[in-house]
């Protein structure tokens, strides 16, 4: 176990090795300048612009950057952000909490819901409630965040009055008040991520279960007169799960990512509108850093997947 | 308009004739900046009576607290690191400059006890010095008092090359040094008329030497301050985050008595325009958004309701159109777009006056700009026109065919006009956004019924307005027939804005593209005028420089404007935000309040 763990970590240092290196060169030959907005403003010459570029080695060729950045990030440099010459990594930890309460939040509803739903709709397939369930996950994941997102604004800020649609990092309430507020502004991305996400696990869920509920075993298990609940439960999901836990463990990456378009359309202060408003301003380090942990979180989740197959299949095994 | 003209004018604005108002506007409808215009009143012995915007409250705070929503929020909140106007709101929050421009282009003392004259011994006599007196008894967030030795402070570190910041240009050749503890001497390397730019309005802002100092050249960026900054301003740094979220409180200690109205305020940051303006006009759940490029007829729906206006201040962006002076598809000397050829069918003055008639600008307004991009004959304009007020916008179809016709330009087979084998087939070139795009079309149809083929062309903004030289489709370059995009004319003094015609800033190979000259338009006597202009100390004899100097460009017709772009911002009903188009936003963020 312990050789397989050291073996797969190896295998994944050329691989994110060639992943930084594959992301450092499309953003070099992609077109942009973090200073384009002094470009149009004739009242600064383009001399304070090319300097600036210069100072932060811009103009260096891209090899020379590249390895620059390497190099500070082995030593555990993660370089400033071109346009707040803050440190990247103080603007990542600063976003890190807001994107995993929003975010996370969200997929926990999503497994929140997926789970019982998709369970029930397998166990009697093609009842009123899997058609009822299966036609709102289809509604559910055809529906992109985006207008999800707004149509929800228009009824619950707008129609109704219920909730702000502008997220505040800041709460000044105290106590009760604090919770009453985050959970007003919290609620609608969490429910529109949540809902998305929902609807395609219920599916995952419906039909892995839907695959060995008809098996012998279960068919043992009800013939040897325990109840349905403790064949579902005991038997059959738990069997039925495996293909689902590897696809929470693959989506686990995306909280710490968060979600670009939902965060946008709320004003969510997380990772994801972190990284688009840094592509939009071409601040090369800042995107270079969230893309690359993205990247290796996602190394490291495929590896703890790997590992979790073992541990709920003992049929499974690392020699 | 010739120099004993605008004497004359001054002279009705002296005996009250003329409003102080009108005088400004119709210098700005010459191509002049309102600061300029103003200037040329004090300097000439009119006193503007230049106070800060009427302020209701009687006493400090009561106000609760002010939510600003920027769709774009600032990631730092040093005010010389800012490189666009987010970042500069954000620093003007909490740091002042010494003077701040109004509305109507006047110079208002902000952290200056008063505006220096030559009257009150501010300005010498040979235009190569200013002296400042400070106000007194002004101290910093953390207590210390504000001297002169904080503006010589500021200088020194916008100079030094190492400390990168994005006002180098404005520093970098004037001396400052201190007189007494509050008063500073600027000298300029030679007479410059315009001296109202070191520390006034946005390059202008102060920042306390005592946080700075051990911070200065290449250590610039690990200042905690930049992130916690320590100014005048009415309002006291609480909390930032980079991008979303800038909280901040009344300054008990602020100079000004009475100020500020609000308790606390707060600038949210993130999110895309239009939501802004529904965050203020429609729900009422913040107080004001800035910068709001959204379709009019959407404004107008949202401001139905109510709950709050738009507000429009024109500034000096203009929309306008490039016809290249060069042959942007031919090499020559290895370079296309060289300064030393000629466009094949733009080298003709008829073509050019066509293309001027063909552009519908009132149709760009109407159907695609609104409030929100007003059409201008010319920001050049021909003098009597604008005296009489009448602005007409000449588009006539039937007009550019006669120009065209008479000049030998004949259509052939395929409806398109050629002569000499030059085809009047044109590449329009201007960054992806959908209000250009709309321009782009109108142009074109209009075209197409005088026999000009337009082959339309858009180009991401980012590689459009980027620096990367290796790109052909940068708008530096100009590798096209036509191009269309906005210059701002915001700073107070034309002469950086105007250089960009003159021959020595041709942007070429040699220069990596990075001069101004895009259009490689070269004329002497344009050239002559703008070495005139700049050590050129009667303002008005200046200012009839730069008039002729826009008649030049104007009268080419190698430049055709479209439309004038305010700057456009929301704010609740109730709230009393006085906005320039010369300064940020936030220039009197402290006069800021709410009707009961």
């Amino acid at each position: 176990m312990g050789i397989y763990i050291l073996r797969r970590l190896l295998i994944a240092v050329p691989s994110l090795l060639g992943i930084s290196l594959v992301l450092f060169t499309v953003l070099a030959l992609a077109p942009g300048d973090p200073f384009e907005e002094l470009a149009t403003n004739p009242n600064v010459p383009p001399e304070v612009r090319m300097a600036l570029r210069a100072s932060l080695g811009l103009d260096d060729p891209v090899w020379q950057r590249y390895l620059h950045w390497l190099t500070s990030m082995l030593k555990g440099e993660w370089g400033f952000s071109f346009i707040s010459r803050i440190d990247v990594d103080t603007l990542i930890w600063d976003r890190i909490p807001v994107t995993i309460a929003v975010i996370g939040l969200s997929q926990l509803v999503a497994l929140a819901i997926a789970l019982p739903v998709g369970i029930l709709a397998a166990v009697k397939p093609y009842s009123w409630f899997d058609r009822i369930a299966s036609t709102f996950a289809f509604i559910g994941f055809s529906l992109p965040t985006f207008f999800t997102g707004i149509l929800f604004i228009l009824f619950f800020s707008i129609h109704l009055g219920w909730f702000p649609f502008v997220f505040q990092s800041e709460v000044s309430a105290t106590g009760w008040a604090w919770w009453v507020v985050q959970f007003k502004q919290s609620i609608m991305p969490i429910m529109v991520l949540g809902l998305f996400q929902a609807a395609s696990w219920m599916r995952y869920v419906r039909s892995s279960v839907l695959d060995v509920i008809r098996l012998d075993y279960v068919t043992t298990a009800r013939s040897k007169g325990l109840t349905e609940r403790v064949v579902v439960l005991k038997h059959a999901v738990r069997n039925a799960l495996i293909p689902v836990v590897t696809l929470v463990m693959l989506q686990l990456p995306g909280v710490f990512g968060g979600a670009i378009v939902t965060e946008q359309i709320f004003r969510v202060p997380g990772i994801g509108s972190l990284l688009i408003d840094s592509i939009l301003r071409n601040d090369t380090p800042v995107i270079m850093a969230v893309t690359f942990v993205l990247a290796c979180l996602v190394v490291l989740f495929n590896l703890v997947a790997d590992i979790l197959y073992g541990w709920l299949d003992p049929r499974i095994s690392y020699t | 308009m010739k120099e004993h003209q605008i004497r004359a004018l001054i002279e009705e604005v002296r005996e009250g004739r003329l409003p102080r108002r009108g005088f400004i506007q119709r210098m700005v409808g010459l191509g002049l900046t309102a600061p300029m215009a103003s200037m040329m009143l004090v300097h000439s012995g009119v006193q503007a009576q230049a106070a800060m915007p009427a302020y209701k409250p009687t006493k400090r705070g009561g106000g609760g607290t002010l939510k600003l929503l920027w769709w774009q929020g600032p990631v730092l909140l040093n005010p010389h690191f800012a490189t666009g106007t987010k970042e500069q709101e954000g620093s003007r929050i909490f740091y002042e400059p010494l003077a701040a421009w109004d509305a109507d282009g006047n110079l208002v003392p902000v952290l200056a006890a008063e505006v220096p004259t030559r009257d009150n011994g501010g300005l010498s006599a040979d235009g190569r010095s200013v002296t400042w007196k400070l106000k007194r008894g002004v101290t910093w967030h953390d207590g210390q008092a504000f001297d002169a030795d904080d503006v010589v402070f500021n200088w020194e570190y916008n100079k030094d090359p190492a400390t990168s910041t994005s006002w180098i240009s404005t520093y970098r050749d004037i001396q400052v040094t201190k007189v007494d503890s509050h008063t500073v001497r600027v000298v300029f390397p030679k007479p410059t008329p315009f001296w109202a730019e070191p520390f006034v309005g946005t390059v202008g802002m102060l920042i306390p030497e005592h946080v700075f100092r051990p911070f200065m050249g290449a250590k610039s960026r690990e200042a905690p301050a930049n992130t916690k900054p320590v100014g005048t301003g009415a309002y006291k740094i609480v909390d930032f985050k980079p991008g979303d979220l800038v909280l901040a409180e009344a300054n008990p200690n602020y100079h000004v008595a009475n100020r500020p109205y609000f308790d606390r305020l707060e600038m949210k940051g993130g999110g895309d325009a239009t939501s802004a303006a529904r965050a203020v006009l429609q729900t009422g759940e913040y107080d004001f958004a800035w910068n709001l490029q959204v379709a009019d007829d959407i404004l107008k729906g949202l401001e139905s309701g109510g709950k709050g206006k738009v507000t429009i201040v024109s500034g000096g962006n203009i929309e306008f159109i490039m016809l290249n002076v060069t042959d942007p598809w031919n090499e020559v000397d290895g370079e296309r777009g060289s300064a030393k050829s000629r466009h094949p069918a733009f080298s003709d003055k008829a073509v050019r006056d066509a293309m001027a008639l063909l552009v519908d600008r009132k149709g760009v307004q109407d159907f695609i700009y609104g409030r929100t991009g007003i059409a201008t004959a010319n920001f050049l304009n021909n003098p009597s026109r604008f005296r009489s007020n009448n602005l007409k916008f000449e588009f006539n179809v039937d007009k550019a065919n006669q120009i065209l016709d008479a000049a030998g330009w004949a259509r052939g087979s395929d409806g398109i006009r050629a002569k000499g084998g030059v085809k009047l087939k044109f590449v329009y070139q201007t960054s992806v956004n959908k209000p250009r795009q709309d321009t782009q079309a109108i142009v074109k149809s209009a075209c197409q019924k005088a026999g000009i083929d337009l082959e339309l062309k858009s180009v991401t903004a980012a590689v459009f307005f980027g620096g990367d030289v290796a790109n052909p489709d940068t708008y530096t370059k100009f590798w096209s027939d036509i191009q269309m995009y906005t210059t701002t004319m915001t700073q107070p003094d034309p002469q950086l804005f105007m250089e960009q015609y003159c021959s020595w800033e041709f942007a070429q190979k040699e220069n990596k593209w990075a001069k101004r000259n895009i259009l490689r338009w070269k004329n002497d006597e344009y050239d002559k005028a703008h070495t005139a202009a700049q050590s050129e100390l009667d303002p008005v004899k200046r200012a009839a420089l730069f008039i002729r100097m826009n008649d030049l460009i104007g009268e080419s017709n190698h430049i055709v404007p479209v439309v004038f772009r305010p700057r456009v911002s929301a704010a609740g009903v109730k709230l009393a935000a006085p906005l320039s188009g010369w300064d940020n936003d936030m220039w009197a963020l402290p006069h800021w309040y709410k009707d009961a």
